[in-house]
This record gives C-alpha cells, sequence and structure tokens, in this order.
C-alpha cells in the first residue's frame, strides 16, 4: 500500500545573486553559496542565477525516518526551508499531509528577559504547537531540561547549557505529524546528546515521520531507514540508509580542480605574481574535498613569481561553516622564505584528529603584505569532514560535541594512593 | 520513485495513528508559503504570545514600566498645551486645550508607536522567519496590538482629566468602534506594508521617524479641523488619521465633526488596508531569501 506523506515534484529553487541581495544575507549562507556556485558547472553559473534545487522529485511514506545528506551546497537546506515553507519553491509542487514542525535551529524566538516558563510557552508558539499541547507537555519539558528549579528566572541568567537542553527540550515535544530536523539539534553535553538521540529514535517509533539532516553519517545511520542524496541540487541517491551512506562516501567528489581553476581566472593579473594552482587534498583519500576527520589533510598553492617582493607572504584562512574564522596561518609563520624567480609551492599539512566533523572553507590569501592581495576572498574551496574515526570514536553513538575543535589530547587516568 | 523496501515490521508496529481529519498541504510557487486566513487562525496564539512578549519584555527591561503607555501622549500634551494652547492661543473646539491635546494625541500615538515599532519589527526579527515558519504578519502585527493596549492603558489619564475639567462623556460614544476600526485598519494597512518593505529596503528605516513627524502636523492633534479651509478639508482628510483623531474627540467629547471627513477617511483606510496586506503576502514568500 502506497501512502506517501510527502510528495515532491519537479522541485526547482532559483536564487538571484544580485548586488541587492547580497548584503542582507547571512555569512553562513554566502559561505555555502559561494561553494556551491562554483562547484556547479561554472559555465552555467551565468550572470546572478543559480539553482540550488532542480527537478527534486521523491516520496516519503509515513512513518519512514529519512536521512537528507550531501556536502554543503547541495540543496539540503534549501529543500528543508521549501518543505518547512521557510521558502517557496521557483517551480514544481509539494504535498504534504499533516502537520509539519521543524528543528531547523534551535531556541529560535527566545527571549532573554523572560523566565524559562514563559519562553516555554512562545517557544512552542512559534514552533507551531497549540496552548494546550505545550500546558500538556509542560512538566515533560521542564524535566527533561533539567532546568525545574530556574523555570521562573530568566533565561538570561541561565548557563548556555541550560539555555540549549531548554530549547531543544520544547522542540523535542513537538506533536506534528511530519518532523524536520537539522543537525544543529546536536546540543549539550555527551549525557544530554544522548537523551536527544533517544528522543528522536521515541519520535521515529511512534510512527511520525521524520527528515532528518546531519553529516554525522553514524547518527543518520542510526536515526533512519531511508536516505536520500542530494547533489548539486538534485536527487543522486536514495534508498536504503546504509547503502546510500556508503555509496556517498566513496563516490561524492568535491571542489574539482577545474572548478577552482574557474575561480582563479577570475583574478585581476599582477605583475608579480601568478596563481597557478590551488589543491586540497588529502593523502590516501581520492575523495577530494571529503576528508576524514582523523588523517590529515593538504593545502597546495602553486604560483609563480615574476617580480621578486620581500613581503610576498601565502597562506589561508580556515572557516567553519558558521562564518568563524578558525585560524589564519602563513608560510612564513615559523620562519622567511626567500623567493626567487620562478614556479613554487607551498604545502600546508592541517593535522588529523583537530577538527570536527562538518564543512569548512578554505580561503587562500597570497600576495605582498601590506601592500596589495592578489588572493584574499577570491577563491574559497568547500571541505568536509567526515568521521569514521579517530577521537570521539567512543561516544559516536551520542551526538555531535559543541566546539570547533576535536583534538586528540593526551590523557592520562591513574589510580590515586 | 519509492524511497525503500525496508522490513516492515517496524512500520505495522506503528501504523500511522490517525489524528483528526488529514489535511494536506499543498507548496506551489504561486501558492508559495503566503499563509491563508485558516493558517492564521490556526495559530492564533502565537499573536497572543508575541503581544505578550512584547508588554512583558518592556514592564520588565524598563525601569518605568508601564508608566511608558501614559508618558508617551501625557509629555507632549503637556507641551503642545503651553505653547499651542498657551502661548500661540489656538483654538479646540471650546475644550480645554490639555484635554483637547490630550484626546487627539491618544490615537496619534497608537499610530505613530504602531507603525515605527512595527515597521522595523520584521527586520528584528529575520533570525526568527528564517528560521521557522508561521504567519510573518503576526509579528507587525503583534507590534500593532501592543501599542493598541498601550493606548487603553493611556486612556486613563484621559478619563482623569475628563473628572478634572467636569467634561461628560458624550453619547456619540457609540461610534467609537468605528472610529477604532478606521484607526485600525490604516495603521494595519501601513505597518504591513512598511515593514515588509523595510526588509527590502534598509532605508525605510529612516524614513519613517521622518514621515511619522510630518504627518503628526498634517493631522488634528493640536489644532482643530475647523481652522484648515474648507476647500482643502477633503484633500487633507484623505490622510484617514485626520477622521480617526477628529472621530476619536467627537465620540468621547463629542467635539464638532465634518461627516465627509470621516467617509473620505474610512475609504483612505480601506484601500490603505487592503493594498498593504495584499503587498505584505505578495512579498512574503520572498522574506527568507532576502532578508
Amino acid at each position: 500500500m502506497k501512502n506517501p506523506v510527502i510528495r515532491v515534484e519537479g522541485l526547482g529553487k532559483r536564487y538571484w545573486l544580485g548586488q541587492n541581495t547580497a548584503p542582507y544575507e547571512t555569512l553562513r549562507d554566502s559561505i555555502a553559496r559561494l561553494g556551491s556556485v562554483f562547484r556547479r558547472q561554472p559555465a552555467q553559473a551565468a550572470r546572478g542565477e543559480f539553482w540550488a534545487l532542480r527537478d527534486v522529485g521523491f516520496e516519503i511514506e509515513r512513518g519512514d525516518t529519512v536521512a537528507l545528506v550531501g556536502r554543503n551546497g547541495a540543496g539540503k537546506s534549501t529543500l528543508l526551508k521549501i518543505l518547512s515553507r521557510i521558502t517557496a519553491p521557483t517551480r514544481g509542487r509539494v504535498e504534504l499531509h499533516g502537520r509539519v514542525g521543524s528543528l531547523l535551529e534551535v531556541g529560535t524566538g527566545f527571549h532573554p528577559e523572560l523566565t524559562g516558563r514563559e519562553n516555554i510557552f512562545l517557544n512552542g508558539a512559534i514552533l507551531g504547537m497549540r496552548r494546550r499541547e505545550i500546558a500538556r507537555s509542560f512538566d515533560q519539558i521542564v524535566a527533561f531540561s533539567g532546568v525545574e528549579a530556574f523555570v521562573d528566572t530568566p533565561v538570561k541568567r541561565y548557563s548556555s547549557g541550560m539555555h540549549t537542553r531548554l530549547a531543544f527540550a520544547v522542540a523535542a515535544h513537538l506533536e506534528t505529524e511530519i518532523l524536520l530536523v537539522d543537525e544543529v539539534l546536536a546540543v549539550g553535553d555527551a549525557e544530554f546528546q544522548k537523551k536527544c538521540l533517544g528522543k528522536m529514535q521515541d519520535v521515529a517509533h511512534e510512527g511520525r515521520t521524520v527528515i532528518f539532516v546531519s553529516h554525522n553519517m553514524s547518527a543518520c545511520a542510526q536515526l533512519c531507514r531511508s536516505a536520500v542524496a542530494l547533489q548539486n541540487g538534485q536527487v543522486w541517491l536514495t534508498g536504503n540508509v546504509h547503502e546510500v551512506i556508503k555509496k556517498y562516501l566513496i563516490e561524492v567528489s568535491a571542489s574539482s580542480p577545474t572548478a577552482v581553476h574557474a575561480q582563479l581566472a577570475l583574478l585581476r593579473p599582477d605583475p608579480a605574481l601568478r596563481v597557478l594552482d590551488i589543491r586540497v587534498f588529502q593523502l590516501g583519500n581520492d575523495n577530494r574535498g571529503n576528508f576524514f576527520t582523523h588523517l590529515p589533510f593538504e593545502i597546495e598553492m602553486t604560483y609563480e613569481v615574476t617580480v621578486v617582493e620581500r613581503n610576498l607572504r601565502v597562506g589561508f584562512d580556515l572557516i567553519a561553516n558558521d562564518g568563524a574564522l578558525l585560524f589564519r596561518a602563513f608560510d612564513d609563520d615559523m620562519r622567511r622564505h626567500e623567493r626567487r624567480l620562478g614556479v613554487f609551492t607551498s604545502r600546508c599539512q592541517v593535522p588529523g584528529n583537530l577538527l570536527m566533523p562538518g564543512d569548512y572553507v578554505v580561503s587562500p590569501s597570497i600576495g605582498i603584505d601590506p601592500d596589495r592581495w592578489i588572493v584574499h576572498k577570491d577563491v574559497s574551496i568547500g571541505v568536509q569532514l567526515m568521521q569514521i574515526d579517530g577521537v570521539n570514536m567512543t561516544y559516536m553513538d551520542t551526538y555531535r560535541r559543541p566546539g570547533y575543535l576535536m583534538p586528540e589530547l593526551a590523557w592520562n587516568v591513574v589510580p590515586r594512593g | 520513485m519509492k524511497l525503500h523496501d525496508l522490513p516492515r515490521q517496524l512500520r505495522t508496529a506503528c501504523e500511522p495513528r490517525k489524528t483528526g481529519p488529514e489535511m494536506a498541504t499543498v507548496i506551489t510557487p504561486s501558492a508559495g508559503n503566503a499563509p491563508g486566513l485558516s493558517d492564521m487562525w490556526e495559530q492564533r496564539e502565537l499573536l497572543y504570545y508575541l503581544v505578550l512578549r512584547d508588554v512583558s519584555v518592556r514592564y520588565k527591561q524598563t525601569s518605568l514600566g508601564l508608566a511608558w503607555a501614559f508618558l508617551q501622549p501625557l509629555l507632549p500634551a503637556i507641551v503642545f498645551t503651553v505653547f499651542f494652547g498657551k502661548l500661540a492661543n489656538l483654538p479646540s473646539d471650546g475644550m480645554p486645550y490639555a484635554l483637547f491635546s490630550y484626546a487627539g494625541l491618544l490615537p496619534w500615538t497608537f499610530f505613530s508607536s504602531s507603525v515605527s515599532q512595527a515597521s522595523l519589527s520584521l527586520v528584528n526579527s529575520t533570525s526568527l522567519f528564517t528560521k521557522v515558519y508561521f504567519p510573518r504578519v503576526f509579528i507587525p502585527l503583534a507590534s500593532i496590538v501592543t501599542a493598541g493596549f498601550d493606548a487603553i492603558v493611556s486612556s486613563v489619564v484621559l478619563v482623569g482629566l475628563m473628572l478634572y475639567y467636569h467634561t461628560p462623556l458624550s453619547a456619540n460614544i457609540v461610534f467609537l468602534p468605528l472610529v477604532v476600526a478606521i484607526a485600525a485598519a490604516f495603521t494595519i494597512g501601513s505597518g504591513t506594508f512598511l515593514s515588509a518593505s523595510a526588509i527590502r529596503y534598509r532605508d525605510v528605516r529612516y524614513i519613517i521617524p521622518f514621515m511619522i513627524q510630518m504627518l503628526l502636523f498634517l493631522c488634528p492633534v493640536a489644532y482643530p479641523a475647523s481652522i484648515v479651509p474648507e476647500k482643502w478639508r477633503l484633500v487633507w482628510a484623505l490622510n484617514p488619521m485626520v477622521a480617526a483623531v477628529e472621530g476619536f474627540r467627537w465620540s468621547v467629547l463629542g467635539t464638532p465633526l465634518d461627516v465627509r471627513t470621516m467617509g473620505v477617511g474610512a475609504v483612505g483606510a480601506a484601500v490603505v488596508l487592503v493594498a498593504g496586506v495584499k503587498y505584505f503576502q505578495k512579498v512574503e514568500s520572498t522574506f527568507a531569501d532576502i532578508a
């Protein structure tokens, strides 16, 4: 018996990349967009228009739990935004049977001046819950969040942990038939994350339909039965979650060299230096742009020096997908290099077991410091880190930890006395 | 295409719970995501919570709290009374000038604070509507309802002034709902229009204080309608706040009223309401893309 609860047909979403829109976008969107627009066929990225989704179609049956996977810019967020009616599609049609609850961000609409109790009701109402529903699950929400003692305290006095726990607790008690969940859910400490995952599993077992977006493949595999993989705004694979994830991890290739060259071709020519190539790769891993957290990856910049400049600096920024600059590094950080005329390569290794799984952008900076930068924010190369091994593997059944880094540290646990 | 052919035990274990009548939502480019009235009714409690938030946050955040509701019309009323009433000797339809100007400032303050709050309300809550779907019109509406709440609170001062000056309540008070409807329609229309345009054009932020200031002097707040030359009266009344301010005084204090002013104002307010709401709905589906 076919009983699709979500039916998507020929869905398309076009964005305009005009000057008008640029200043009012979030940096996070801009980075995602920048990555996606260049990774797509550069020839087609004609004047200011790009399709975040093209002819997407699938059906999801009632009670199914579906992982939505794909690299940054593949269209996952756009699809979620259309399904949750935050934004309208340009083409196509979506049919939804039942109320849709979306958890694209936890704690949306929390007001610091209001108490926990007031915020539970406000946030619940924003998420589309009725007052009666909220009142009915109020005690459960408070118990789940573990902020019982502070429920009448303004939220501004909460620790950030309490804040996120309460926010998740409200969201987790949404009683809609369809639930859209973005990976931002992964909040709080390990114990709380375990609780969240358990809650999500309960939801799935209640026969509700869940669409789950995450870069954490093990969480996807645990939580979901099916998967849809998007690539360049189109449905690439659908089916059993394990099969899709396996194919996805092996076959998805990212940031093709041609895409990087297209970005380099747009640079203004400089008399002193010509950038020939920029590559990001992981040794022993053919998946360009899709790397493993436990292995180091390399950034290699090749350029031709045509005028000797004393202050030539070659480096890059590593940016997290929320726009945070994690670090900026230059090849002369430790010692100066003398560069005569000719072709040079600066290669840097970012160690494994350092970053969290997720999306990052490598943004090279090459120029004559401080006079002029030949490459600075002109080129961005998407890097997606996935975890299959390394730090935190003991807790892979829980969720993503907070923070940007996940370094391998020397722990020593010894009995005392 | 079918998503999976997994073992069905789990599925049968949790056959769909039939929860009420099945409602299918269809999302298409044209239908977009503009909510219908039924959506708004469905989520009407959200409007209540947004108003509650605005009111209680201000009450908690500002040391004067609710007193602001009084002070907003009261302070300009004092200034007007001193300068326009005493020094410039403007006529006031036979009413004590303080009462006259306060009765004008009450609806005016409702309008001006509604519009200034509502117009920026959407821009200030981009983090909300780019993450969650709900009828966005609730955001400017909440600002307007909050200002309406203030107007009700500040009418206590009006009652006090009427008692002080021994001014009886006019029998015209039965028409007050009509006057309120004109003021509300015009305010909602301009509030929704300005809030939606502020998303696209950030200049709106700078235009509004200027516009409100200009409009104040175009409204019979500090002066009575009678000083406006007869031949200009109907053109002047195209601004529905003229009808709202004059009508409010007429229904509460029994001051004279030009009925044609009310007619023009009512039509103007209705046009602005429809245009504002239509514009809002038209651009609503693009909010999340351009905000």
